[in-house]
This record gives C-alpha cells, structure tokens and sequence, in this order.
C-alpha cells in the first residue's frame, strides 16, 4: 500500500505545515472511493472526517422538499471538502454526492479533535487553513447570490 | 431576395452615421434567449475588415440601433457574426430576424483585444454568460496562430447548463494542444455532470505564470471586479497584463453622442477594451 | 479667418454703416443669424434688417431668475447672452440623420437632406466663439468628424460683438474665455452709445472681414476712441462671479464622494435646464420612427442630457439612478474629464446654466464649495 505522506505533503492544505504535525495526519488518513450516485454524507449525519479529494467530483446539495435539491457548489481533485467535523455539533449541514467517481482521502476528524484539543498550535494550524476555505467559499456564495448574468438585475 | 442596385450605395460611406446595408445569412439559436446572427455585405460588396473585441452597430428597420461584439471568426471573409442575447424590444427584433432580411451595419469600432501583447505568452480568458461573444473572435486567433502563444486557458462561467454558449466548440478548443478549457455554472441541476460554482472558483484549478500571461476579461461589470482582484490579489498577474471589456450605454459609436462615458474615458472611443490600469480606479465606484 | 501678429489698425462705423451689414452679407450669400426679442427674452434667429436686433433691451439676471427690461439708450448689444447659443444652429436639437426607403425587397438608405444654408452670425460674445471652439474639437477634430455640425460649421461669417458689461451671472474672465474676443472672428464690434453718439469700433479678423468692413462706410477709429472702446470692455471683466480652476481636475475626481453631492442633489430638479442652454453641452440620442405601412423609416438625433435616467440605461437598469450621480456626472464632465476627453475644460463661464436653472444653483458656488470642503468634510457646507 502506497504511503499518503507525500500526497499529504504535496497539497497545498499542508503547505508549512511542521513535519511532526503532518505525521499526525498521515496517521488520521486513509483511501477512500465512492461511486457515481452514492453519498459521502448526508444532511443530519454524523460528521468525522474532512476529505482531500484525489479524483472526480462531487455536488453539495441542499435537499429542499417537493423540489429539485439543490446544487450549491461542487468541488473536485485537489479540493477538501468538509469542516462540520470541526464545530459542534459536528454534523453535516450538506448532501455530498458523486457526480464522478471520487478517489479521495479521508482523515479521521474525531481523532483530530482530540489533537486539537490537547495541542493548540495543531489546532491553530488546521483552523487557520479551514477559515481560509470557509472565507473563499463565503465570497464564492455572495457572487453566486447576485446571480450577476440574470435577464434584469 | 433580390438586391436592389441602390444597395452599398458609395455616397453614404463618408457619413459614420450611415449605416451599410447588409443581409442575414442566417440566424442560429444558441440558448434559449440568445441567438447569433450571420450577416453578409448587400451586393457583392466586402465586407469591413475587423479585429478581435471590435463592435459593430447593427439597425433593425424602424426600431432601432444596438452596439453588439462581432463574435466570428476574422478570418471568416464572407460574413460577420453577431452573438445578441435577446433582452428587450430592439435585441427581441434582431433575434426575429429572417434570413434574407435587411440590417444596417455600422462599424466596427472600438480598440481590440491586445492580441499583439499576448504573443510569446499565455492567454487567459475569463468569460461570463454573454461576455463569451466578445472573446470568442480572440479564441479563434489565438487558435490560428497557435506558434505565436504559449497557453490557451478559457474560464468561462454562466446562470445554468442551459445558459451555456457555443458548448461544442469549447469541447472541441479544449481538446486542442496546451488548451484548457474550464466551464462552470452559477446554477445546476442534479443531472447536470459539470461544474457548479462562480468562475472564480476555477482558478483553483490553474497553475498560472504570472510573468508571462495576459489576462482578457469580459463579463457583467460586478463579475469582472471580482475576476481582477482575485487575479491580481491571489495570482500575483499585474494590472498591466489584465485587460477588460466595458459596456455603457452607446448610441453613436464615434465619440459625439456623449452617452457611453465612463470617467474620463468614451467607451466608444478609448474603449471598449481597455487595461485594468487604466480603469482600477473607475470600477468600483458606484454610478459613475 | 486669419489673425495677424501685430496691432490691428480699427475702424469706426455709425449706426448707417453697420445697418448695411445684413444687406452685404446676404448678397454673399449668407443667412444673418443673431439676436432678437422673442417671448420676453433675447434669442438668436435669423435677421432680415437691422432693426430685428433688440435695441434698447438689456437683460436683468441671476441665478435662477432672467428678465427683459428697456434701456435709456438705444443700444443694439447692450445685454449679454441669453437662453440660447450658436449651437441651436451648429448642432440642431432635432434633425433627420437618414431615412430609409422599403420597396418589396429592395432597401434604400438616404443620408442626403438639403444642404444648410451658409450662416453669418451677428453677435457672438467672446465666451460664445469660446464654446464654438470647445464643440469644434468635440464634433470635428476627433476621430470622426459629425457631418451636421461640419456642414454647418463650414464657411460660418462671424461677427463678434465685445461685451461692455457683465451680467451677475458671468465668469468667462475666471475661465480665461472673454470678455474680449481676440480671435476666430471676422469682424468685432465694440458698440459705444452715449451722450447721442451711437459708434461701432470695428476690427477685422479676416480678409473677408476687411472686405465687408471697407464698404460699411468706415472712418480711422482715434486712439482715443480706441482707448473708450477698450477700456468699455475691461470694466465686462470686472465680474462678481468668480470660479477658481487651478488644479479642479483632479480636486473633482478625489471628491468624487462628497457630502456636497447630497447637498445639491437635495435641490436639483434634473429638469436638463441646464444642459439645454449650455452652448458646449453636445449630447445627442437618436430615435428611430416608422410608418404603419413599414415602407418608411426615419433616423432622428436630439440633444439629450445625462440628468436623464435613460441617458445612462443598459438592459438591466441606468448606471446613474440617483440625482447625485447624474449631477457629479455632468459638473465631473464638464469641469474636470472634459480636459482628459479633449484638452480643455468644457465650461467658458458664459453663466447660463446659472440663470436658467430653476431652483438657482450656481456652479460656481459648487466648485466652491467643494474646493472648501474637500479637506474638512462637511462641516463646510
């Protein structure tokens, strides 16, 4: 089996990220594929890993009743996806569904918290990373909400 | 239909106000509100020579006259294409329009992409909804002088799948060698396979040289201001190599209506391309 | 026209020689244009005889207030400007710019509509043949030159009158436009009318000035004379309304936010007034007509202004919804980006805009204000 440190390495997520810290997720991490259809998760879940996608790619829906559920955002290889792991009451607030066959990693978020815990220059690392993810998706969100090339805005 | 001999008349051609008589070729449907127009020169005569980015004034009889980007090829001789969303009673006519039928054609005006600028180097193209149009003559010549540019990377964004334009060519530009074509929509259904998120998620998705890359912009006006301060912010690609499509409202197109002026600048005249150096300080002041 | 380096030598002509003015221009085939009395205000039309001139008129204005009233002397040009300019006939505010022609299938496009007549203009202030200038370089030296106007402009006769006095409402001495007229002229009239003398002091500007100038019956002006006329029109330039320019440029784009554009916007109609009677205001929209049986269509050009909302529209909207940003829009043109577009400010402080606003607003005051309140915020205002 192929070591995932140095893919953990290479991703931008990690950039400077201390050695010592770095192992601790290598540890936290492991393979993952889904198929075209099947959920990563689902609204209302338990959420306990964050995904760093390698391959394909995936749509976070919102489900609203007697309608299509809609489609936010989708992300693909090269993007993480997910931080409900990181705030209680750690559940997840989107459905993740493959769109294209997905090769992810996984990390093992319930282990992570612990870590944080434990250590907050860990936890200060990771939470400067998520806030930078959750800052470019906000800014995406506000574009998308002027719905900028609508007949008459 | 048959042409009458008074059609390219010569005395009118000194007149900027004059239109050319010229006639529709065809009109294809794109989307459902957006349609391009082929037109060819009345009679045998030429039709202008123009340059990517340019613009065209183009009269529907008895109800009016609209500024629209030539979006064909410039090395398509015979023709001129128009791409014209309809939104309103004068583009609503254009779309209407028969082959066979007669427009007036002013034009083209207006200062092109810098494709001089862009040789030895990458060219980004950063598309939104209809601002495709106005591109797509500077795709095609990127495409024809391959050996004259590195890189062709295409990011273009639209509403929906449906709002989509020209999507079999940029299938077939993205399978071209060193293209990448990146698309993505606002809005998508369950069944849509594609991207889902503004375009200026897709520059997540590029590695870009910021020291060898011209950037040509075009899109709704809120749309581009977010497209330059990521380009510029986040990518590290200076002002001076980003270039942007404007729109104001233009009823002459040579500079003496008045009505396209944006700061110190007439849209007709100075523009419609224009660098983000010279407009960064116009683009986010709000009614100007 | 053309203006000789040194001193020009002047002319004095009576009453009796300027009233064959007219006649000689007509015979050369001009239309005398220039003012008269017309709906209790001095307005430019065309003149058949000297006695069409509103002689013994003056006019009483400020800001937001004009009225007519009678002299004690018969003078000809004892006013100063009126509602309107030289550009009602140099850039018409309606004219056909083509019609179109539908037989069965065949189109037709005609352009050509009776060629304008060769105009003479009686009358034009120094701040008027300023603004003259300023919509030559807007309309004929850019890129493309506007057919209309050239056609009209072309061959145009100009009689300069230098103003003697100045309304309230006057500043072309701050926007180095006047009083006096020292160019583009054919002939300048200085007009002396007291103590029973009714005297032209006349210069040529031209040959075809001097031309004219030799058969109107002159005398050698004495330098004395010369003296009396010259010093009549340095008292013009003594004027209440004063506007400082030095930098206004670039003070108008850093205030571009500016509490004083609530401030004016808070009294401004945007009734247009002011672009109407503004001699470089040139902004035209054109309207397309055609008739029920589709066989005709017409293209029509009239002044527009951008204190209209759909002066700015694109499909979605106008750029310049709020009053405040359509008055910014054209004191920001006419002041400050006019020098950008083409080289000079588009203001000759003829003071129109002033007198014919209806609510009084007085750019001068604005820039002012501006000007003082630009570093302090709004406790200026």
């Amino acid at each position: 089996m192929e070591s995932l440190e140095p893919i953990l390495a290479q991703h931008s997520f990690f950039e400077g990220l201390d050695a010592e810290y770095l192992k601790l997720f290598v540890g936290c991490a492991s393979n993952v594929r889904y198929y075209v259809g099947a959920y990563l998760f689902r609204t209302g879940e338990d959420a306990s890993q964050f995904y760093l996608i390698r391959q394909g790619r995936v749509a976070l829906e919102i489900y609203a009743p007697q309608r299509p559920p809609i489609v936010v955002q989708t992300l693909e290889a090269g993007d993480i996806l997910g931080w409900s792991w990181l705030i209680p009451p750690h559940r997840w607030r989107f459905d993740a569904r493959v769109v294209e066959g997905i090769r992810a990693i996984a990390l093992d978020g319930k282990c992570l918290r612990t870590k944080c815990e434990e250590n907050h220059d860990l936890g200060y690392e990771l939470l400067k990373r998520f806030v930078r993810i959750t800052t470019q998706r906000l800014e995406a969100t506000r574009l998308q909400l002027l719905d900028v090339y609508a007949p008459h805005v | 239909m048959p042409l009458t001999s008074e059609e390219g008349s010569r005395k009118s051609t000194a007149d900027p106000m004059c239109p050319q008589p010229f006639r529709v070729e065809s009109v294809s449907r794109e989307t459902h509100d957006t349609f391009t127009l082929n037109l060819q020169p009345a009679g045998n005569a030429e039709r202008p020579p123009f340059s990517p980015g340019q613009f065209s004034m183009l009269y529907v009889f008895g109800v009016g006259e609209l500024p629209i980007s030539i979006s064909g090829d410039p090395e398509q001789a015979r023709r001129l294409a128009y791409t014209v969303r309809s939104v309103g009673p004068a583009t609503q006519a254009l779309v209407s329009l028969r082959p066979g039928d007669w427009v007036g054609v002013r034009g083209p005006y207006g200062k092109p992409w810098p494709l001089q600028a862009g040789r030895g180097k990458d060219v980004l193209i950063v598309a939104g909804g209809i601002g495709l149009a106005p591109l797509r003559p500077a795709i095609f010549h990127v495409l024809r002088n391959r050996d004259d540019y590195v890189r062709l990377i295409v990011l273009y964004g639209a509403r929906s799948p449906g709002d989509l334009l020209f999507r079999k060519e940029l299938n077939a530009w993205g399978r071209s060698p060193d293209t990448q074509v990146l698309t993505t929509v606002d809005y998508g259904g369950v069944n849509w396979r594609g991207r889902v998120g503004v375009v200026t998620t897709l520059f997540r998705h590029l590695r870009l040289h910021p020291d060898r890359t011209v950037v040509l912009v075009c899109g709704p006006e809120i749309m581009m201001n977010y497209v330059v301060a990521e380009l510029e912010q986040h990518r590290g690609v200076s002002a001076a190599d980003i270039y942007l499509s404007m729109e104001r409202n233009m009823k002459c197109a040579v500079g003496f209506c008045g009505h396209c002026q944006y700061g110190p600048y007439f849209i007709c005249r100075d523009g419609p391309v224009f660098s983000y150096q010279q407009v960064r300080g116009l683009m986010g002041k709000h009614e100007l | 026209m053309q203006n000789s380096a040194g001193p020009v030598p002047r002319a004095v002509v009576t009453l009796e020689g300027l009233r064959r003015l007219i006649p000689l221009l007509e015979r050369r085939g001009y239309q005398v244009a220039g003012p008269t009395v017309r709906d209790g205000a001095i307005v430019y039309e065309t003149l058949k005889k000297l006695e069409d001139l509103p002689a013994g008129w003056t006019d009483e204005q400020e800001a937001g207030r004009y009225r007519l009233k009678q002299r004690e002397d018969a003078a000809l040009f004892g006013y100063n400007v009126g509602p309107q300019s030289w550009k009602k006939f140099l850039h018409p505010s309606t004219i056909e710019l083509i019609h179109i022609e539908r037989n069965g299938e065949g189109v037709r496009v005609l352009n050509q509509s009776s060629p304008p007549p060769h105009y003479a203009f009686l009358g034009v202030r120094a701040c008027e043949l300023a603004a003259i200038r300023v919509q030559d370089r807007v309309l004929l030296e850019d890129r493309f030159a506007d057919p209309v106007y050239a056609s009209r402009r072309r061959g145009v006769f100009m009689v300069a009158v230098q103003c003697t006095r100045a309304a309230p409402t006057c500043f072309c001495a701050s926007m180095q436009c006047g009083p006096r007229a020292r160019q583009d002229f054919d002939l300048a009239l200085t007009e002396i009318a007291d103590k029973g003398r009714h005297l032209f002091v006349v210069e040529a500007g031209s040959a075809a000035g001097a031309e004219i100038l030799r058969e109107m019956d002159p005398r050698e002006a004495s330098p004395a004379l010369c003296q009396e006329a010259d010093e009549a029109v340095e008292r013009a330039a003594v004027q209440t309304r004063q506007m400082d320019t030095a930098g206004i440029r670039d003070l108008l784009y850093q205030n571009f936010e500016h509490p004083r554009w609530d401030h004016v916007a808070a009294r401004c109609l945007t009734c247009a007034n002011c672009t109407m009677v503004c001699p470089t205001c040139f902004c035209t929209v054109v309207e397309d007509v055609s008739d029920v049986t589709g066989s005709h269509a017409e293209r029509w050009r009239r002044w527009d202004s951008c204190f209209t909302q759909a002066f700015s529209y694109i499909h979605g909207g106008s750029v310049r919804p709020s009053v405040k940003s359509r008055y910014r829009q054209w004191m920001t043109h006419k002041l400050a980006s006019w020098i950008d577009q083409f080289g000079s400010s588009g203001c000759v402080g003829c003071g129109r805009c002033i007198t014919w606003c209806p609510a009084g607003i007085d750019i001068t005051e604005e820039v002012r204000a501006i000007r003082g309140g630009s570093a302090t915020s709004s406790r200026a205002l």
